[in-house]
C-alpha cells in the first residue's frame, strides 16, 4: 500500500475516523488546531457529527453524551485545555464511558508556551482530574503512530471501557511524514455497546452515572475499575527496544525524545560506546517488566532517562528498575527540545558516573 | 374508574425530595407529557447535580447523570448523535445558571433540539441553602445571611429573559408550581415544548418556578403562597418566545 | 362515586393536598405515623370528594390515586 505525506494533526484524525470515530467535539488551542479543523470537513461527509463547542469543559461532556449513547467520540486539545478537560475525565473514567482524548502537549505551567513539551505525563498517566482512575495512554513517536495509536485507541477503550488518551508533543502534532493509512473499518464490524443509553425502548432502561453515594457501592465500584487497570497492566503494556542487547548505556524517552534518543544511541556507537535505547509506547499501563528485564541484563550500567520536563516518567523508569542499575535524568522544558549532541554529552557523563559508583 | 394514577414513565422509586418540595410535581408533569406524546419509545434524560441529582432514578427511561453545569453539553452530545430520540435535561438554577451558564447560553445560541426543564427555587437545596444566582433581593440564604444586599451580591439572574435575547431558541416559557391552576398550564407548556421537540423545531426550554419549603424555612403551604407573591415578581410568569407563534404569523 | 387513595408509605405530610381540595377531604393526621415518621394524610371527608384530582396535581410525591 503508497504511502501518503500528512500532518500529525491529521494522521490522528485519519486514525480516529477510519476506526469509526462519528462525533467530535473540541475548542481551539496552538498547537492542535488543526484537528478541529480538519474534524469540521470531514465529520459532515461521513455522517458524522463536529461540533465547536464552547469551551473544553463543554467538550469533554459532549464526548460523555455522545459515547454515553454509544458512539465512538473523540476530543482533542492541548496542556491548558487538557487541565479543563480533567473534570469531564474523571466523570467519563468513572461511569466507564469509552472515548479518546488528544493531548498534543505544549510547555506549561500556565499558559506556559506553544512549543513542544512533555509535561503533562503526571496528569495523564496517574488521573489527572480527582478520585482513583486511569486512562489508556499512548504516546506516538512518528506521524505514522499518531495515526495508528489513535486507531487502535479505540478499541481499546471499548475493550475496557477505560477511556483512552493520545499523549503526543507539539513536534509530533506539529510534523508532516509519509503515511500508510490504516484500512477503514466498517461501523457494523464495531462490537454493540448493550449498556450505552441510546433510547431503545423494551429492554431495561440504563443509567450512566459517577454518583455512587453509599460508600459500599462506591468501593466494590472503585475496587472494579482498579481491577481493570490491573488486567491492562497484564495485557497491554507495550514498548520498543533499540540495540538494548548488549548495550551498556540505555537511553530512554518517550515521543519526540524517543526519536531523538535512538539517534543519539547510534552517534555514541560510531564513537564506540556501547548505546541502546528504549522508549515505552504505553505510558498507562508503563511497561514495567520490559524495563525491569533490560535493567536486569548484566552489561548495563545505567539508563538515561530524557525528557521535556522536569523529570516526570523518570519516576516510572526508576520504579521498575527497583535500583538495580542506577537511572540518570536529564530535562529541557520551556518548549526546548534538546539535541542530539546534548544526549550524547549527557550519556557519557551517566556513563561515567555510573562506573565510578557514583 | 380511575382518573389519576401514576404515570409509567416514572418508576417505582420513591422520591427523595423534601416534604413539600414541588420538584415531584415538575418531575410527574414532565413523565407524563413524555407519556401522553408518545415519545416514551426514544427517551433520553440527563440528570444534573443538585436537589435533582437522583432523577436517573425516577425517569423511566435512559438516563445520563450530568457533572455540575454541564448537562446541555451532554444533551448535545446524545442529540446530535441522536436527533431521532427525545432528550430533555433537568437542571436547577445553580447548576444551569450559575456553574453552568456556559454551557446553557451556548447550547440556547446553537439551538441545540432538546429540551430544557429549569427548575427555579432561588436557592441551592441539596447543599443546604445557599445563596443561588436567582436568590431574590432581601431573600436569606446560609451565604446571605441578612439577605441578598446587590451592593455586595448583585441582582437575581433572569434566565428566560436573557436566553430571549439569542436568535435561536424556538420556544421559551416561564411556568409556576404554585397552584393547581399553575401546574396545570406548566404541564402544557412542557407538553409543548417537546411536542416542538418532537417535530424538529429547535431549542425549548421551559423554567419552572419550584417551592423550597425546608431551605426558605416555611411551611410547605406557605411556600406555595411565597413562590406566587414574591418570586413571580422578579421572574413573572409568560411565553418569552414562541416561534411557532411567529411562523403562524409569518404565513397569515 | 368519587373516592381518593393515599399511599401512605410514600406520603411526607406536607398538606398541600389538603390545601388544594375544594371539598376539605382530606387533613393531616394528628398522631398516625408512618415509617419515615412523616403524620399521613388521610382522606377524613371521603363522602365530599368529587373526583376533581386537585390533590393527586399538587402531590409532589404521587401518594395519591383518584377513582370516580
Amino acid at each position: 500500500m503508497s504511502k501518503i505525506l500528512l500532518h500529525g494533526t491529521e494522521a490522528i484524525c485519519e486514525g480516529a475516523l477510519r476506526n469509526g470515530c462519528r462525533a467530535f467535539f473540541g475548542y481551539p488551542i496552538t498547537p492542535q488546531n488543526e484537528v478541529p479543523e480538519y474534524m469540521s470537513v470531514k465529520m459532515p461527509q461521513l455522517g458524522g457529527v463536529f461540533v465547536q463547542a464552547e469551551s473544553e469543559v463543554a467538550a469533554i461532556n459532549m464526548v460523555y453524551g455522545a459515547a454515553g449513547a454509544g458512539v465512538r467520540a473523540m476530543t482533542s486539545s492541548s496542556s491548558p485545555g487538557v487541565s479543563l478537560k480533567q473534570e469531564g475525565i474523571s466523570y467519563v473514567a468513572c461511569a466507564r464511558i469509552p472515548c479518546v482524548i488528544v493531548n498534543v502537549m505544549r510547555a506549561g505551567p500556565g499558559l506556559g508556551g506553544i512549543q513542544p513539551a512533555q509535561g503533562d505525563y503526571f496528569q495523564a498517566t496517574k488521573g489527572g482530574g480527582h478520585g482513583d482512575y486511569h486512562l489508556i495512554v499512548l504516546a506516538p513517536s512518528s506521524v505514522q503512530e499518531a495515526c495508528d495509536f489513535t486507531y487502535q485507541a479505540f478499541d481499546l477503550s471499548d475493550k475496557y471501557r477505560v477511556p483512552a488518551m493520545i499523549l503526543a508533543d507539539g513536534m509530533i502534532g506539529q510534523l508532516m511524514e509519509p503515511v500508510e493509512l490504516p484500512p477503514v473499518r466498517s461501523l457494523a464490524d464495531i462490537p454493540k455497546k448493550e449498556w450505552a443509553t441510546d433510547g431503545r425502548f423494551g429492554e431495561k432502561r440504563r443509567v450512566l452515572n459517577s454518583l455512587l453515594i453509599e460508600p459500599d457501592v462506591l468501593e466494590p465500584h472503585v475496587n472494579a475499575l482498579a481491577a481493570t487497570y490491573e488486567e491492562i497492566k497484564k495485557n497491554e503494556a507495550r514498548c520498543e527496544r533499540y540495540k538494548t542487547e548488549d548495550a551498556e548505556i540505555v537511553l530512554t524517552a518517550y515521543g519526540t525524545v524517543a526519536r531523538i534518543c535512538k539517534s543519539a544511541a547510534d552517534h555514541l556507537r560510531e564513537q564506540g560506546i556501547k548505546a541502546g535505547c528504549i522508549r515505552p509506547i504505553t505510558v498507562f499501563p508503563f511497561p514495567e517488566r520490559e524495563y525491569a528485564a533490560v535493567a536486569a541484563q548484566p552489561q548495563v550500567k545505567a539508563l538515561l532517562d530524557v525528557e521535556l520536563s522536569l523529570g516526570q516518567m523518570v519516576e516510572d523508569v526508576r520504579l521498575s528498575v527497583a535500583g538495580k542499575k542506577p537511572v540518570f535524568f536529564y530535562g529541557r522544558t520551556g518548549g526546548n527540545v534538546p539535541s542530539e549532541e546534548e544526549i550524547v554529552e549527557q550519556a557519557k557523563k551517566a556513563l561515567a558516573s555510573a562506573k565510578e559508583g557514583v | 374508574m380511575k382518573v389519576f394514577e401514576k404515570t409509567k414513565m416514572l418508576t417505582d422509586a420513591h422520591m427523595h425530595y423534601c416534604p413539600g418540595c414541588t420538584h415531584g410535581i415538575v418531575h410527574r408533569i414532565l413523565a407524563e407529557s413524555i407519556e401522553e406524546l408518545g415519545l416514551e419509545e426514544k427517551c433520553i434524560g440527563i440528570a444534573p447535580v443538585g436537589c435533582a441529582v437522583f432523577a436517573y432514578n425516577y425517569f423511566n427511561c435512559d438516563m445520563q447523570e450530568a457533572a455540575h453545569g454541564r448537562a446541555p453539553a451532554v444533551a448535545t452530545g446524545i442529540k446530535r448523535c441522536l436527533p431521532d430520540r427525545t432528550v430533555f435535561v433537568y437542571q436547577g438554577d445553580g447548576d444551569l445558571a450559575s456553574i453552568g451558564m456556559a454551557e446553557t447560553v451556548h447550547a440556547a445560541a446553537r439551538g441545540e433540539k432538546f429540551t430544557v426543564i429549569f427548575i427555579n427555587n432561588s436557592i441551592y437545596g441539596m447543599t443546604g441553602g445557599q445563596m443561588a444566582p436567582t436568590t431574590l433581593v432581601g431573600q436569606k440564604a446560609t451565604t446571605c445571611q441578612s439577605g441578598r444586599d446587590p451592593a455586595v451580591n448583585g441582582y437575581p439572574i433572569r434566565i428566560c429573559e436573557l436566553l430571549a435575547t439569542l436568535d435561536a431558541p424556538y420556544y421559551i416559557e416561564r411556568v409556576s408550581t404554585q397552584d393547581v391552576k399553575h401546574v396545570l398550564a406548566a404541564k402544557k407548556a412542557i407538553k409543548k415544548a417537546l411536542k416542538f421537540q418532537s417535530e424538529g423545531r429547535g431549542y425549548t426550554f421551559i423554567e419552572v418556578l419550584v417551592s423550597c419549603p425546608t431551605n426558605w424555612h416555611m411551611q410547605p403551604v406557605e411556600a406555595l403562597r411565597f413562590m406566587a407573591e414574591e418570586c413571580t415578581k422578579t421572574f413573572p410568569l409568560g411565553v418569552f418566545r414562541d416561534k411557532s407563534q411567529e411562523e403562524g404569523n409569518a404565513h397569515a | 362515586m368519587a373516592s381518593i387513595t393515599i399511599d401512605e408509605k410514600v406520603c411526607k405530610g406536607c398538606g398541600l393536598c389538603a390545601n388544594a381540595c375544594p371539598k376539605k377531604v382530606i387533613s393531616l393526621s394528628e398522631h398516625r405515623m408512618n415509617a419515615n415518621g412523616y403524620l399521613v394524610a388521610e382522606a377524613v371527608n371521603p363522602g365530599n370528594c368529587i373526583g376533581c384530582a386537585f390533590c393527586a396535581i399538587m402531590c409532589p410525591d404521587l401518594a395519591i390515586t383518584v377513582e370516580k
